[in-house]
């Protein structure tokens, strides 16, 4: 797997699916790209128009929690993350995020600052801040979850195995 | 060793046996989307090429913005309406309810595994079933397979003991729950409910319990099928339906809390985390400008009984505004029957068709700039109600039909019913 690199985004814990993709866009559903320029918006109302292709979501506790909404990690990974970093992170959103490939790694994001420059090893598990010249390992993703994300996602394993080979 | 409930459906479910933190493959019973996340689920089906495996037990909800307030949703809804027929999935169109009130009514059995493109999913767990949210890429999958992975989740068993204080409801029970163990207590866990006052329990007071388990992160909210789950079930003319289901003694849980619900009093959840639990006299005399009763957490019938019962013959404040949403056709029939729309209309609420709009803040009841409402539903994040800059709080249907009386917070043991 390749090597990620660009600029942390820094938000705080319980950053729910609500922040970022908010209820009263959910007309913009069925139009990814339009949703795109939301993204984050109740969190920070800037976000879309700041980030970068490359950059990544640095979060805190419990990112991502509330609604099944697969539109949330769909429209990080649209706005063009290479990956969501936060202390924990909720269920759904973590499956979906997995699903349609957009990497969540779980470590200790208080050590890192908004605007530093990150890079991370998905393969050794590891992100280097290189703001900080520090390094900190994140926990291995659960195997199942490897498995699709080196698939490129739910559907891309699903049509590559004729079914689940999950487990 | 013995099974929790959790091990003891899935096991069934994946015809293997199905221990905590294994990862299996299950047969789906039950398949759910909403006009939220349907049309993206259909749009992978398709791309899958797959015909329904199971079209008869496959349910497109039509009920976060029904009816439709905005052309494009409108488009999304045709989309499904024309999906059901090629497809021969089921749909539930804007004049039937709420998606998760809808399949405890018509479509979930005890030992079921059900999989739904909602959050709220879980709310089955009340029957007996294993229910869980997933997003539309997964329930694709179980679309065309009939089938899904899970990691069997560890379980929390919770013991409930003693009854409920008049005034006190099963809403302040999941609020104060919540608030214990935190947003985050419960994560890629499930809630196992027991004790002798869940054994006392309705349904309604279940489902509620269930319905919220996810806000403290949890996987399900399960309970054992007994005879209130067949009484609940022949209600809703599905007594065939019923089987039992309870786990095992010796189950293994990961954590044992004890609840006593003679120590409980009414609850709110302050703006805008769900674990953000207060007593609700901590917030007495907080003024809200709107007053929602409804979603598939609180609209149920016994839900709008409650509300009846406190603001009949009495009037909303003019200073607030109060809107009643039932949770499913079946229940709005109900209380034109008995007479509690008529009740809640003469005391100055408005009446919504069944859905989600208001909770969700797609349509309806959309908040202005710091304004605040108090609300029945499940979820008070920041912009939950369609504005970033108001906030929300959640109580029970009587703290809120109490509240819709004072313009204010207001504990419901002081107004009486």
């Amino acid at each position: 797997m390749e090597k990620l690199a660009g600029k942390a985004w820094k938000f705080g814990d319980n950053i729910s699916t609500d922040h970022i993709a908010p209820g009263r866009f959910f007309h913009l559903r069925t139009n990814l790209p339009e949703l795109a320029k939301h993204v984050l918006e109740d969190a920070d109302t800037e976000f879309a128009s700041k980030v970068s292709a490359g950059d990544f979501v640095v979060g805190g506790r419990n990112f991502g929690l509330g609604s099944s909404r697969e539109h949330a990690p769909q429209i990080i990974k649209l706005a063009g993350v290479g990956a969501v970093l936060a202390k924990s992170v909720a269920r759904i959103f973590f499956r979906n995020a997995i699903n349609v490939g957009l990497p969540v790694l779980v470590c200790d994001t208080d050590k890192i600052d908004e605007g530093d420059q990150l890079e991370v090893d998905l393969e050794n598990g590891m992100v280097f801040d290189r703001s900080k010249d520090i390094e900190l390992e994140f926990a291995p993703l659960p195997p199942a979850m490897v498995t699709i994300l080196a698939d490129g996602g739910l559907v891309e394993h699903f049509k590559k195995h004729g079914g689940l080979a999950i487990g | 060793m013995g099974l929790t409930l959790a091990e003891k459906i899935l096991s069934a479910a994946a015809r293997q046996d199905a221990r905590s933190n294994e990862i299996v493959i299950v047969d789906v019973d039950v398949i759910a989307v909403q006009d939220g996340t349907g049309p993206l689920a259909i749009e992978k089906a398709k791309e899958l090429g797959g015909k329904l495996a199971k079209p008869a037990k496959t349910i497109l909800f039509i009920d976060h913005a029904a009816p439709s307030p905005r052309a494009e949703l409108s488009n999304a809804h045709k989309g499904m309406r024309a999906y059901a027929k090629t497809s021969g999935a089921v749909l539930s169109d804007v004049n039937q309810g709420i998606i998760h009130q809808r399949l405890i009514e018509s479509f979930v059995s005890p030992m079921d595994v059900v999989v739904g493109a909602d959050s709220h999913t879980c709310m089955s767990g009340a029957l007996g079933a294993f229910a869980t949210g997933m997003g539309s890429t997964d329930i694709a999958i179980a679309m065309v397979s009939g089938k899904t992975w899970l990691r069997v989740p560890e379980s929390y068993r919770i013991n409930i003991h003693g009854q409920f204080k008049p005034g006190v409801y099963a809403k302040d029970l999941i609020i104060y729950l919540i608030g214990m163990i935190g947003a985050d207590g419960a994560t890629y866990k499930a809630l196992e409910f027991g004790g002798e006052a869940v054994s006392n329990m309705g349904l309604p007071e279940r489902l509620t319990l269930a319905n919220m388990s996810v806000e403290a992160g949890a996987k399900a909210g399960l309970f054992a099928s007994d005879e209130k789950t067949r009484k609940f079930l022949e209600s809703v003319g599905r007594a065939d339906d019923w089987c039992e289901v309870k786990p095992d003694e010796d189950g293994t849980y990961e954590k044992v809390y004890e609840i006593d619900l003679g120590t409980l009093g009414p609850m709110l959840a302050a703006p805008h985390t769900v674990d953000n639990s207060l007593k609700v006299e901590e917030a007495g005399g907080t003024k809200v400008d709107q007053v929602f009763i409804g979603s598939c957490t609180n609209g149920r019938i016994e839900d709008l009984r409650i509300a009846a019962g406190i603001l009949k013959g009495r009037k909303v404040s003019n200073d607030t505004r109060l809107i009643v949403t039932p949770a499913s056709r079946k229940v709005y029939m109900q209380a034109s029957k008995e007479g509690l729309l008529s009740d809640l209309v003469e005391a100055g609420a408005t009446i919504t068709a069944p859905g989600c709009g208001v909770c969700v803040g797609v349509h309806g009841g959309v908040l202005g700039d710091n304004e605040i409402c108090l609300a029945t539903s499940n979820r008070n994040f920041k912009g939950r109600m369609g504005n970033p800059n108001a906030s929300v709080y959640l109580a029970s249907p009587a703290t809120a039909a109490a509240s819709a009386l004072t313009g204010q917070i207001s504990d419901p043991r002081e107004i009486g019913a």
